[in-house]
């Protein structure tokens, strides 16, 4: 690595869907900054975007999504490996979708782990064959060098006899195998990024457990960057080292991983952070049930663009005319720790002053 | 999100709320019937076909009256004249209703064949509700008053599409011929259900030994060639056999290979549903396996057997059309599409005479139409879709 | 592997025997047997048939022992000596008049399966590639044209607009100057020159019908995670389409090499006699107008053989290109 202290870094990212009931904004304006060896956990009810931002980092947005705006700038360091001509510094939304640059760094810089291990593999090649492609693709080995890195990376992420899981077919794994497998595979070309869109919703507890360990670990063997994507504030409190709060499209907080537990500042997070079953939480003394914590409402329709913060519908400092007017700016409310809420405003006079000037 | 989307799709967003609420209430309440409907309403392509076909089917109820001659009528010395050209214009320029000239048999000076030349001062007008030959409407009332035609005893006869080569009205028996040719098909998938919903019924009921050999058959049924099968067995069927019996014979022949795939449903359904809960419930009630089957069963996969059997339709008229055509099966006086083309056999018939190749645009846009039908009716019955 | 071949071979025998079955019972459709039919011809031409001609020709075909002998004696003659019975249509044996027309039946049959595949297989995955383009659109409502219109309809279209258009008369396998000349160079063009008109008519709708399997199996993969999966390696479109989707949305054409062909038997009977070729499809029509059912029976027999033959190829393919299959018969689900 060199002295670089972010990887990349996403600036006022728009991706939008047009589809024929209108334009869903799925990604409007995020703003992200990922650092080497670090975890950048990314969290949010479904639909709020966090996997389009995923898949916009790689430029793997489907049709008809299309980033609209923004940045996101990949800072390349210099490796051995890599044949490629790129510059040092990359804007990922200028490359053309598919384009020889972003299909050089898609699996060797950066790569990524999907939530269904069940479907991340073509049932009819062996797993053997799948992993050495992307070797073959980036790195100038011949066949059998492919197929040993290959048994390598199955004997890394903890696989039991490597050599002959090479030639398995998927259906022939367990779930947990095969996103071991799918784990190997993305990490076959040493990324400087691993982005993980749900890598173990689909698995059991104790599945989960053992892949979050290994993922640990091969950040640590290989100092990479990890965006991991989940709506399990559990994983990520086990995972991230800094955590970005989606909501609608927008991230609403970011900050490290204590500060988001021990004092997060949006509404919208104390609601999820309230809304983790806890022990003492759903028994009381007396033994009875006590009702989960929800989030009242649900996550809006689509199609409709809110007036003022996406979040004021369900919060409950909801404040009439300043929530349902004024959209809310970046506030860094306390060091490192930025927050999208009118509550943090410098001043009420000041949001009524904004609210003026926009009408 | 992809439900929003899919009731999106659905219900066209940007109503008022309320109607949307009403709306979904409504889908979430609408038995599998109404779903099917609905969906099928939102594929334009076989809605329009289904209109078409409705047309085809009208015109072939009501034949007697919407053509303009009697299907069997020879109209000496006009053997293959061609289609009668409707002016509206005649030789002096003057604009009139709709009329058509009289002709006149005359010799091609160079081939020396039989021509029919146009005379100009020859005009008769068409007019609707005109007498014609006589017929029994639908064998019951006779009459002889037909929708379109020339009146008058001398008038020139309308061939809108010319006649054939023994002088026989190609329109009227294209009418007349859709009978046959369009409720072959029906009856077929008749047929086909009946067999299909029995033999996939015992073979899926009952298991074992009955089961085995049923689904060899079918196997076996399936590597035959269709058409030569179908006319081995239409060539042996007795040749002085009535006309009508020859039509079931037929259709029960077509229906040979129809009923396997409905069977094989049946009996997977049937196989998967035995294991289902509400099956489980239905027999813990005490219901006979019977009422099971048909109350309870049954309704599960009745978009299955209808999709399965609309897709065998076109395969069934094409079948007849073959059949006839060849001459083996329907032959005259019965009228059918495939008799008709009997006629464009002999390729120098085609070739002065061409207006007798009618009846395959005729055919290809039934068959079209019932592949449009049986595409939107399987998109809107598929339970996986959305 | 080998154990599934071997099985696969081993479930093919019954089915065999099932279809000669069937085909029996179909040659003893008819009313009357063929004996009376030849007593009854000779008779129309004046020969006078005596009691002893008579049971002497019941003798010689086994009519006079009960039905499960004669089917024995008919499929023993088949088996050990490829005899297929007299067609008296042809007045002569059935195995004579079919064999050398179902050669050019079977090429016809084979080079339009080929086509079939040329032409389907790739304009499906593009059509796919392509969804909602006007390309598509077009493509799509083309296929259901050409389901729809039977290839034996367009080759009288054809044959009409050549005769009136150019003054040709199409048909036929060889132009007059061949017809009766043996095998040559020139001969063997000419064929050609003929042959593609029939092999074209008798692919349209099978071409037709597998673009639609293409396309919608294509649909349906294109639309998994892997795909994406495969994209995030950096592969380009091209390789992933060729390694991914189409490893999984040719198996349903692999499976139907089982059905195409006596689906163009079928088709192709009907093209043949429209255009008169020299083939088995036209000498069976004849037959049959005179309810001689051997040659049917052959034809049926023959063509089911050979289905089902087809269809153990296809199998042993589809295990091939598809590991689930292999396995799924080895472990025994």
């Amino acid at each position: 690595m060199s002295g670089n202290e972010v990887i990349a870094e996403v600036k006022n990212l728009r991706t939008y869907f047009h589809v024929p009931e209108g334009v869903v904004r799925a990604v409007d304006g995020v703003d992200l900054v990922i650092k080497p060896g670090r975890t950048l956990g990314v969290v949010g009810e479904s639909g709020c975007g966090k996997s389009v931002t995923a898949l916009s980092l790689m430029r793997l947005v489907p049709s008809p999504g299309r980033i609209e705006g923004g940045e996101i700038i990949y800072y390349q360091s210099v490796r051995e490996t890599s044949a490629s001509s790129l510059s040092d510094i990359i804007d990922i939304t200028r490359l053309k979708p598919n384009s020889r640059e972003i299909r050089a760094i898609r699996g060797n810089h950066i790569s990524m782990v999907f939530q269904e291990p069940m479907a991340a593999m073509l049932p009819v090649r062996t797993v053997g064959s799948q992993i050495m492609e992307a070797i073959t693709l980036h790195q100038n080995v011949s066949h059998q060098e492919a197929r040993e890195r290959a048994i390598e990376m199955l004997a890394r992420v903890n696989l039991p006899n490597p050599d002959r899981i090479v030639d398995n077919y998927p259906f022939q794994l367990s779930g947990g195998m095969r996103q071991r497998a799918v784990i190997a595979m993305a990490l076959s070309c040493n990324p400087h990024l691993l982005i993980a869109d749900e890598p173990t919703t689909a698995l059991d507890v104790t599945t989960e457990a053992q892949i979050l360990d290994l993922m640990r670990k091969l950040q640590a063997d290989y100092n990479m960057a990890i965006m991991f994507i989940t709506h399990n504030l559990g994983v990520i409190a086990e995972m991230a080292d800094e955590v970005a709060v989606m909501y609608l499209g927008k991230v609403v907080e970011q900050t490290d991983i204590r500060s988001i537990f021990i004092n997060p500042l949006h509404p919208y997070t104390q609601a999820l952070l309230r809304s983790i079953p806890q022990l003492d939480d759903v028994m009381t003394r007396s033994g009875e049930r006590r009702q989960l914590h929800t989030i009242k409402g649900m996550v809006p329709d689509p199609y409709t663009v809110l007036k003022g913060c996406p979040f004021h519908p369900r919060c409950p400092h909801f404040m009439s005319e300043v929530c349902d007017q004024v959209v809310p700016e970046v506030i860094e409310a306390e060091p490192d720790h930025i927050v999208r809420c009118h509550l943090y405003a410098p001043s009420p006079e000041e949001a009524q002053t904004r609210k003026e000037a926009m009408l | 999100m992809s439900k929003t989307t899919f009731l999106g799709k659905f219900f066209g967003h940007g109503e008022a709320v309320e109607a949307e609420v009403q709306h979904e209430e409504a889908f979430y309440r609408a038995g599998q019937w109404q779903l099917v409907w609905w969906k099928f309403k939102r594929h334009r392509l076989a809605q329009v076909s289904m209109a078409v076909l409705a047309v085809f089917y009208f015109v072939a109820i009501f034949a007697e009256f919407l053509s303009p001659h009697d299907p069997m009528r020879r109209f000496q010395g006009r053997l293959a004249h061609p289609p009668t050209a409707i002016h509206i214009r005649d030789t002096q320029g003057r604009f009139r209703a709709p009329f058509i000239y009289g002709t006149e048999q005359g010799r091609d000076p160079v081939t020396f064949r039989p021509i029919h030349v146009a005379d100009p001062d020859s005009i008769h007008p068409i007019r609707l509700l005109v007498r014609g030959d006589p017929y029994r409407f639908w064998g019951l009332f006779p009459t002889d008053v037909h929708l379109f035609g020339t009146a008058g005893e001398d008038a020139m006869p309308i061939y809108i599409l010319g006649t054939d080569s023994i002088g026989r009205d190609v329109l009227s028996r294209i009418f007349y011929g859709g009978r046959i040719s369009l409720s072959i098909g029906l009856v077929g998938i008749a047929i086909s259900f009946v067999l299909g919903l029995l033999l996939g019924g015992i073979s899926g009921f009952f298991g074992g030994a009955i089961d085995d050999v049923i689904q060899r058959v079918i196997e076996v049924l399936t590597t035959l060639p269709q058409i030569p099968l179908w006319m081995a067995l239409a060539a042996a069927l007795p040749r002085e056999w009535p006309q009508l019996r020859i039509y079931f014979a037929t259709t029960l022949i077509l229906s040979i290979f129809g009923w396997t795939g409905l069977a094989r449903i049946v009996r997977g359904r049937l196989l998967s549903m035995r294991e289902e809960d509400f099956v489980l419930a239905a027999r813990l009630d005490g219901e006979s396996e019977w009422t099971i089957i048909v109350r309870y069963m049954l309704p599960g996969f009745a978009s299955y057997i209808i999709i399965s059997l609309t897709g065998s339709l076109p395969g069934m008229i094409l079948g007849e059309t073959a059949l006839s055509f060849l001459g083996i099966g329907l032959n005259p006086p019965t009228i059918s599409w495939g008799v008709m083309l009997q006629q464009a056999q002999n390729i120098m018939n085609v070739a002065h005479f061409p207006w007798v190749l009618w009846p395959v645009p005729v055919v290809v846009i039934a068959v079209l139409m019932f592949n449009f039908v049986g595409d939107g009716l399987r998109d809107a019955a598929d339970p996986y879709m959305s | 592997m080998l154990a599934y071949i071997i099985r696969r071979i081993l479930r093919a025998f019954p089915q065999i025997i099932l279809i000669s079955i069937l085909t029996f019972i179909i040659i003893q459709l008819p009313p009357g047997d063929l004996v009376t039919q030849q007593i009854l011809n000779l008779q129309a031409s004046g020969v006078e048939v005596s009691q002893q001609h008579a049971e002497m020709l019941m003798r010689q075909y086994g009519l006079d022992r009960p039905m499960h002998e004669r089917y024995l004696l008919w499929i023993g003659n088949i088996v050990t000596r490829f005899d297929f019975g007299y067609s008296y249509a042809w007045q002569k044996p059935v195995a004579e008049v079919i064999m050398d027309r179902m050669g050019y039946t079977f090429a016809i049959a084979l080079l339009s399966a080929i086509l079939t595949w040329v032409v389907a297989i790739p304009v499906g995955i593009f059509v796919a590639v392509k969804q909602y383009s006007i390309t598509d659109y077009f493509v799509t409502f083309m296929t259901f044209i050409g389901m729809a219109v039977p290839g034996f309809f367009l080759a009288m279209v054809i044959m009409y607009v050549a005769l009136t258009r150019f003054g040709i008369r199409v048909g036929g396998l060889f132009s007059p100057e061949y017809m009766v000349q043996p095998w040559s160079w020139g001969k063997f063009l000419d064929l050609l020159s003929n042959l593609w008109l029939p092999v074209v008519l008798l692919g349209i709708g099978g071409t037709a019908g597998t673009i639609r399997t293409m396309r919608a199996m294509m649909l349906d993969e294109l639309r998994k995670l892997y795909v994406t999966v495969a994209r995030a390696k950096g592969l380009s479109e091209t390789q992933i389409l060729v390694r991914y989707p189409v490893r999984v949305a040719i198996n349903p054409i692999i499976s139907g090499l089982m059905w195409l062909l006596p689906w163009l038997f079928s088709g192709g009977l009907l093209v043949e006699i429209v255009l008169n070729l020299p083939t088995a499809g036209p000498a069976l029509y004849s037959a049959l107008l005179a309810q001689d059912m051997h040659m049917a029976g052959a034809y049926i027999l023959i063509v089911g053989a050979l289905t089902i033959v087809s269809a153990i190829f296809s199998d042993i393919l589809l295990a091939v290109s598809d590991p689930r299959i292999r396995f799924g018969a080895v472990e025994g689900a």
